[in-house]
């Protein structure tokens, strides 16, 4: 990796910090609104794992504001440089489309650790939280930032226009993160739910990532470690060959 | 390696267009190459495939001995391209624009380049000035800048003047002018023709995705494009000395090929008897050429 690809790193984690209020701070804003409602709702009737319902949700929620903040900045930074056109600024250079993915998605997965971290100071005030197995907090946190980054690539990529986008986002992203026991464990579901659940990629990554702060979860990280690294590995393959290809951006 | 830019047998279809029909030209280095031709003769396109934004369905390209697909690096980071269309990023001021630029060809310290360039587009007022503020000329300016900041061999200017004051035109022709005699070679599209004729020493004009004229610009005014003799006369010239040229205002346009046919004629139109009010002698110009060559390929 050259400096081509550490400029376009730079350029895009500086894209997004340029505009922080509407990239770090209000979605930080949004999953403290959630934490309020939902544990003025839930507290004292819930718990989960012998967790208090609060401290339940705050990994749920921080996850959550991870991948959905990945999979927003790659996904909208390409969308507005294609439909600007000054996407050409960087396929004249000599980056190649390893450099392109990997410098994307990292400061995708920035996005989302700035975001995250946001969240945790911003709601762990309200709840006890214990960091039981610290590790799998960092590599859930950065392997489902890499796969929502890289599923950002694939849509900006894919989309000629906003509204297409918004589509993926609306109909994919937003299902796949809700339905995934942020604000509940599965195991609180019906049978037919539960299996439903399971072919969820974004559960293994939420229920691993509250692993580490809980020692407790749903399914076995490991489990869930394997499910998301093989998403992560088949995710990369794609993407990275469509940019190979040059589909779309290299007509 | 003798050419900047070979390009071979190059076609390329969007759909059923035809944008690229076969395309064979050769650039050599140092030249000041012209690019002309109607809307949607291929121009762009050409350029595109060559800078890789767009692929070529068949035939090779390759900038100074590197071809732009297998050795897509080292062929990149000899070509600069100014875009056609007005883009800028929005999110940054001048100076960052180009600073991330010149990062993305992997120079790390460019600012004395940088400041170069500046000045020399007339911009160091702005180079604090976010992109947005800018207005269309000086975006221009910064989209001619940030294709030199690598200090490319080959230099590839898509309609760099299309909506530009003459202040800049005459500032950007200045500083290409003197990277091209510093040993740049330059590739201009432009539809303003005269800027062509001044500046290009060779002209290719594509039609409809072929090369319809290639020669240089001395040879294609030559070719093509005649002298004339404009007259205002107070009566009416004999018919067989205009050789059927129409008179139009009171004025006659009579074509000659050398300088010596024009005493004998205007003392022929004097002995018949013609009293000669204003008189001008018209130089060929590309713009007829131009004319001449897409209406010979009209069919
Ligand atoms: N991405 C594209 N998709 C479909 N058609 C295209 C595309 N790009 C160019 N074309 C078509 O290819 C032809 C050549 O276009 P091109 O832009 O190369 O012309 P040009 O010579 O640059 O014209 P102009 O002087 O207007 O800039 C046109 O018919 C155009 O409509
Ligand atoms: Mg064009």
């Amino acid at each position: 990796m050259g400096h081509g690809f550490s400029t376009l790193l730079y350029k895009e984690v500086l894209r997004f910090w340029k505009v922080g209020s509407q990239t770090v701070a209000a979605p930080v804003l949004t999953a403290l609104l959630y934490l309020l409602i939902f544990s003025h709702v839930l507290e004292g009737h819930v718990k989960v794992h012998g967790v208090i319902y609060t401290a339940f949700l705050i990994p749920g929620l921080v996850m959550m504001s991870v991948l959905q903040n990945a999979f927003a900045n790659s996904s909208s930074s390409l969308i507005q440089s294609k439909v600007t056109g000054n996407i050409v600024f960087v396929l004249l250079p000599p980056i190649s489309y390893l450099e392109f993915f990997a410098a994307y998605v990292l400061a995708s997965v920035v996005r989302g650790f700035v975001v995250g971290a946001g969240v945790l100071l911003a709601t762990f005030w309200f709840a006890p939280l214990t960091f039981a197995e610290p590790w799998w907090i960092l590599i859930f946190a950065l392997m489902g930032g890499a796969i929502l980054g890289s599923l950002g690539v694939i849509a900006g990529i894919w989309a000629d226009k906003f509204d297409q986008l918004a589509a993926f986002q609306n109909f994919l992203i937003m299902p796949l993160t809700f339905l995934s026991g942020v604000f509940y464990s599965i195991n609180s579901l019906p049978p037919f739910w539960q299996e439903v659940s399971h072919w969820n990629p974004v559960f293994y990554m939420i229920d691993g990532f509250r692993h580490g702060f809980f020692g407790v979860s749903d399914a076995s990280p490991w489990l869930s470690l394997s499910v998301v690294g093989s998403c992560l590995a088949v995710l990369t393959l794609f993407t990275l060959n469509l940019l190979k290809r040059g589909y779309k951006l290299r007509a | 390696m003798s050419a900047a830019i070979r390009i071979q047998q190059v076609s390329k279809c969007f759909g059923s267009t035809q944008a690229l029909d076969a395309i064979d030209l050769e650039v050599r280095p140092g030249e000041f190459f012209g690019l002309l031709g109607p809307n949607g003769a291929g121009k762009t396109t050409l350029i595109s495939a060559l800078a890789g934004l767009v692929r070529a369905d068949f035939g090779k390209l390759s900038v100074m001995g590197h071809d732009v697909q297998a050795d897509y690096r080292e062929a990149r980071r000899h070509l600069g391209v100014v875009p056609q269309e007005l883009v800028f990023d929005p999110f940054f001021t001048v100076r960052e624009s180009l600073k991330i630029q010149s990062g993305y060809f992997g120079i790390r310290d460019n600012d004395s380049w940088i400041d170069e360039i500046l000045e020399n587009l007339g911009l160091t007022s702005k180079a604090n000035a976010n992109m947005r503020m800018l207005s269309g000329g000086m975006k221009r300016r910064v989209l001619v800048a940030q294709a030199l900041v690598h200090r490319p061999p080959v230099i590839v200017l898509d309609e760099p003047t299309a909506g530009v004051d003459v202040e800049l035109r005459q500032t950007l022709w200045h500083f290409i002018r003197r990277l091209n005699e510093a040993g740049h070679t330059i590739v201009l599209t432009t539809h303003y023709l005269e800027e062509a004729e001044n500046l290009c020493t060779r002209i290719a004009m594509l039609k409809a995705g072929r090369v319809v004229a290639l020669d240089t610009t001395a040879n294609l005014l030559r070719r093509f494009s005649v002298h004339t003799l404009r007259l205002r006369t107070r009566q009416a010239i004999p018919p067989e000395l205009t050789h059927g040229a129409a008179e139009n205002g009171g004025w006659w346009s009579l074509p000659f090929d050398r300088f010596d046919e024009v005493e004998p004629l205007l003392a022929k139109i004097r002995a018949a008897g013609c009293v000669i009010d204003d008189l001008e002698i018209g130089k060929p110009d590309l713009e007829e050429v131009f004319v001449r060559v897409m209406q010979g390929q009209a069919n």
